[in-house]
């Protein structure tokens, strides 16, 4: 029996809603497989495949929203969960800003230019995903003999289809694969420490994808450089990120950035749009047309056509990311940024969070730094959104006289986000990606690392 | 009060009826499972109901519901699984997940029909008054609305106030090969609360919450204006913060939210799997010291109504009370079934999975350190200068090496004995087995946390608690910006 399409119950959710009395709605509807092969010192450890069909729906009447979610499409149950959700919508308060976007906003091209489906996924036999798991993790054990353990390698492949449908006549949806590559290496310390390290390659493509060997010697070279880590002394320096460190600090700046935080009055970038927040070399856009990322998409969470978005632009912020809520709370326009889940309200977030790069190689960062501290690694949950204060766990190397003088480990480092946005003092030419998210090298002119 | 009726008979009839999931049904789809030459399967069926309501600023913006059911299997070849699951629990869907699971066998012998034979629960854990999830909505936004009035009414500079309420029923059934059916109903409930105080320009938010595996009577215990009062109090307080210092000193951890110390610096490196493989830095040291004489910790699912209990784990095992380290002692590790064979002992009941989709791996439950002979006065009282920690947003652990952090929401300065000057929030750090072998104070005062925790672990997370006596540990690197 062929199952219905997610775009086809997206309708059926959206029709039978508004037949009940839900004045606006939308569904949001995902059918995808998902297959996961895990290896540990060459054997199999995990095999997972199943696959999987959602649907959220979202009822707005009178002003009043609900949002419910099901996996059962059997038709009375089906019907059932449709009543319960329009229902459920009464119990919340009218608000003038709920509501689905304006006609006009609402996406009209296909997913076709954006690369977001690769057949090749679907049919990678198990054994080519075994192999490929295998030949990672061989790799890392094989590139130094201080290489002493493995957490195994995992190849995971994902493919489905993504639908959205509107009360507004919205109706559309778009395949979508992607194909992951991960390892950790281990090797032992002199004073008993393990230090491991991990690396990834994370594709819409599988052409895309990182040599499996590759992901696996750099997860070992990285474990190998940890080796004699100390702790750093407690002082003021400069930190340098490393591109992968470098997009995770783009992205605390960025949840700052959202409708969401501004009018729950939690980011420091309130009431600063349009000043100068960051030094000249920090431009930081969101972008979810760029070709074949994990974060690209036709169309946001809502139906609203996807485009590029400036947060940062040399300096200046320029403005927040919105969904169509949040934009109408803020007396502002939706900029397509509605990250949706099926059990979820929309939240505007970054699809594809990009650090601009600069001109200078990151050696030339590095040579140019008398001492400080290069992160390769952070920790914890030290950001507070609000206020910008930023203090996280890091590991690393300490620099001297521009080079690498020994790692680092258990330290921390300490600043707030505006303070530290507009400290970067060199941004590298090294854009690299990860996933949804891209940075290069950056560093920052100083910051309170405390260790001893 | 009404007589409740065994919640494993209740899950099994729950799954009959509704599914006609029965004996013969099980001992079939068990059979499918092995039929390639696996040593061990197991059946997870779970039925599971969320439901959230949310205010904000003094509206309530949105009601939520989710139903989710499914079944995962997962068949065992010596340390090696196979695993599928499916949301659909008709036949054929079933019957064709366990195919895919049966796929990590070696391709041996059919086995023998399996005898599937439900049993009933043992204790129970839970308080179950009135399920949250049976309250009218009326009454759930009245609980909101007199969390956001405590909040407001708490100081004149709190100018928005966002609180939540949160209840889950899950039922599961757990069928193993070994013949063994048990199945589980877990009422599960959350209050949250935010405050924003504003002054001028500055703006603080706190956020606090609780619950645990019961119903309305919470509401009794720790009032919706309690929660809300909480919240208020710390973003009022942090509008008078001064910088946290930087580098190593002597850090006081209140009694209570501060067992996050405990669950990363040792919990997470004792959870069977990573020693099995040998990538936790406690690998092999059962029997030595690995910690200060004055460190006893518990992982006890079994305390009453809290947010990290269960009945029966997810591998269909009795939880119990597992001592992890006995004066400084490491004295056993968290096990689920494959880790118990592989080191040769009994499960602890510590087998556990986010949902149908996700296979076990050994977890926490509620990761507590027994009380000592200091009084709190005494362990503030011995601190020259350092800092005291009283609640906090998060932690994480490098399992391979010890190192943790966990970041302060919450926190003061001690001088000269006396908690004085509020502080910023901040990080502070460690390793594992250094941050334990340096608690030189264990007070009298043993609390167990509101149930507020989320355990994170390769993608998976799952309700914990945790619980402290006030304890000083004699040095910990705090991640400050004030120097000197």
């Amino acid at each position: 029996m062929a199952e219905a399409a997610p775009l086809e119950r997206a309708r059926q959710a959206v029709a039978l809603a508004t037949g009940l009395g839900g004045e606006q709605c939308d569904a949001f509807a995902v059918a995808h497989t998902e297959a996961t092969v895990s290896v540990r010192l060459g054997e199999i450890e995990k095999l997972i495949e199943a696959s999987s069909q959602t649907l959220g729906l979202r009822v707005i009447a009178g002003g009043r929203t609900a949002v419910c979610s099901t996996s059962d499409f059997s038709p009375a149950v089906f019907e059932r969960f449709v009543a319960d959700t329009v229902e459920l919508a009464r119990i919340s308060a009218p608000d003038e800003y709920a509501g689905l976007p304006e006609r006009e906003l609402l996406a009209t091209g296909g997913a076709g230019a954006l690369q977001l489906y690769d057949e090749r996924i679907e049919s990678l036999a198990l054994e080519e995903r075994i192999e490929m798991a295998r030949t990672c993790e061989a790799a890392a054990l094989a590139f130094d003999p201080r290489i002493t353990n493995s957490e195994g390698a995992s190849v995971s492949t994902h493919a489905g289809e993504v639908a959205l449908a509107n009360s507004e006549g919205f109706a559309a949806s778009y395949p979508a694969t992607s194909i992951s590559l991960a390892t950790e290496a281990l090797a032992d310390d002199t004073d008993g420490k393990k230090r491991n390290a991990w690396w990834f390659s994370a594709e819409r493509s599988l052409r895309g994808l990182m040599d499996p060997e590759t992901v696996g010697r750099i997860a070992a070279q990285r474990a190998i450089d940890q080796l004699g880590a100390r702790k750093a002394e407690t002082r003021r320096a400069p930190v340098i990120f490393e591109p992968m460190m470098a997009a995770r600090l783009a992205g605390d700046v960025a949840s700052c950035a959202t409708g969401g935080a501004l009018y729950r009055g939690a980011t420091f970038l309130a009431g600063r749009a349009g000043e100068r927040v960051g030094s000249p070399l920090v431009t930081i856009v969101d972008d979810p047309t760029e070709p074949a990322r994990a974060g690209s998409r036709p169309f946001d969470g809502e139906g609203v056509a996807a485009r590029r978005t400036a947060i940062f632009h040399e300096g200046r912020f320029e403005g927040f990311l919105f969904d169509c809520y949040t934009a109408r709370r803020a007396g502002s326009r939706t900029t397509g940024s509605a990250q949706r889940g099926v059990a979820s309200l929309p939240e505007p977030g970054p699809a594809n969070l990009i650090f601009q790069p600069g001109s200078t190689p990151a050696e030339e960062i590095v040579a140019d730094t008398r001492e400080g501290l290069l992160v390769t690694a952070l920790m914890g949950f030290g950001f507070n959104p609000t206020t910008g204060d930023y203090s996280r766990g890091v590991a690393g190397f300490w620099i001297e006289n521009g080079a690498i003088a020994y790692p680092v480990a258990e330290a921390n480092i300490s600043g707030d986000a505006a303070t530290m946005l507009a400290s970067i003092d060199a941004v590298g030419s090294d854009l690299t990606w990860f996933g949804s998210a891209a940075a290069p090298t950056v560093r920052l002119a100083e910051m309170t690392v405390s260790g001893v | 009060m009404m007589a409740m009726s065994d919640p494993s008979v209740e899950a099994q009839r729950f799954f009959a009826a509704r599914y006609g999931i029965d004996s013969a049904r099980i001992s079939s789809l068990l059979a499918d499972a092995l039929a390639q030459g696996g040593d061990f399967a197991e059946l997870f069926f779970e039925h599971r109901t969320n439901g959230a309501i949310s205010l904000e600023d003094q509206q309530i913006k949105s009601a939520a519901r989710s139903v989710e059911q499914g079944l995962g299997i997962r068949v065992v070849k010596g340390e090696s699984i196979g695993y599928a699951y499916t949301e659909s629990l008709d036949p054929e869907a079933m019957r064709l997940a366990a195919g895919t699971a049966a796929r990590i066998g070696d391709g041996g012998e059919r086995p023998a029909a399996i005898d599937a034979t439900p049993r009933g629960a043992g204790e129970s854990y839970y308080g179950e008054e009135a399920l949250l999830s049976d309250e009218p909505a009326a009454a759930k936004v009245a609980l909101l609305e007199r969390a956001d009035r405590a909040a407001r009414a708490y100081d004149a500079s709190i100018a928005r106030v966002d609180a939540s309420i949160a209840d889950e029923r899950k039922i599961v059934l757990v069928a193993r090969s070994d013949g063994q059916v048990i199945g589980d109903v877990q009422p599960l409930m959350r209050f949250n609360v935010m405050a924003l105080s504003q002054r001028g320009e500055s703006r603080q938010t706190a956020r606090t919450g609780g619950g645990g595996r019961l119903g309305v009577e919470y509401f009794e215990r720790i009032t919706p204006e309690d929660t809300a009062r909480e919240a208020a109090r710390q973003a009022v307080l942090l509008q008078d913060a001064v910088d946290a210092p930087a580098g190593e000193v002597p850090v006081v951890l209140a009694a209570g939210d501060s067992g996050i110390l405990l669950h990363e610096a040792i919990g997470h490196g004792l959870e069977a799997d990573f020693n099995r493989k040998g990538t936790s830095n406690y690998t092999g040291r059962i029997g030595q010291p690995v910690a200060s004489e004055l460190v006893t910790v518990i992982d006890d699912a079994t305390i009453a109504e809290s947010r990290g209990s269960i009945n029966v784990d997810d591998e269909g095992n009795p939880t119990k009370r597992n001592t992890l380290i006995e004066g400084g002692v490491l004295r056993g590790y968290l096990h689920d079934e494959i880790s118990a064979r592989h080191f040769g002992t009994a499960p602890t009941g510590s087998g556990r999975r986010q949902s149908f989709r996700h296979p076990i791996m050994p977890r926490m439950s509620n990761t507590l350190m027994l009380p000592g002979p200091s009084t709190p006065g005494e362990v503030i009282g011995s601190v020259e200068r350092g800092i005291y920690c009283a609640a906090f947003s998060g932690g994480q652990v490098n399992i391979s090496n010890g190192d943790f952090v966990f970041s302060t929401t919450e926190a003061y300065l001690i001088e000269q004995g006396r908690i004085t000057a509020p502080l910023r929030t901040t990080n502070l750090i460690g390793n594992g087995p250094e941050a334990l072998s340096r608690v030189s104070m264990v007070a009298n005062d043993y609390v167990l946390s509101d149930g507020r925790w989320t355990c994170g672990k390769e993608g998976q997370s799952v309700p914990v608690g945790v619980g402290l006596p006030t304890v000083l540990v004699s040095a910990m690197t705090v991640g400050g910006t004030r120097l000197g």
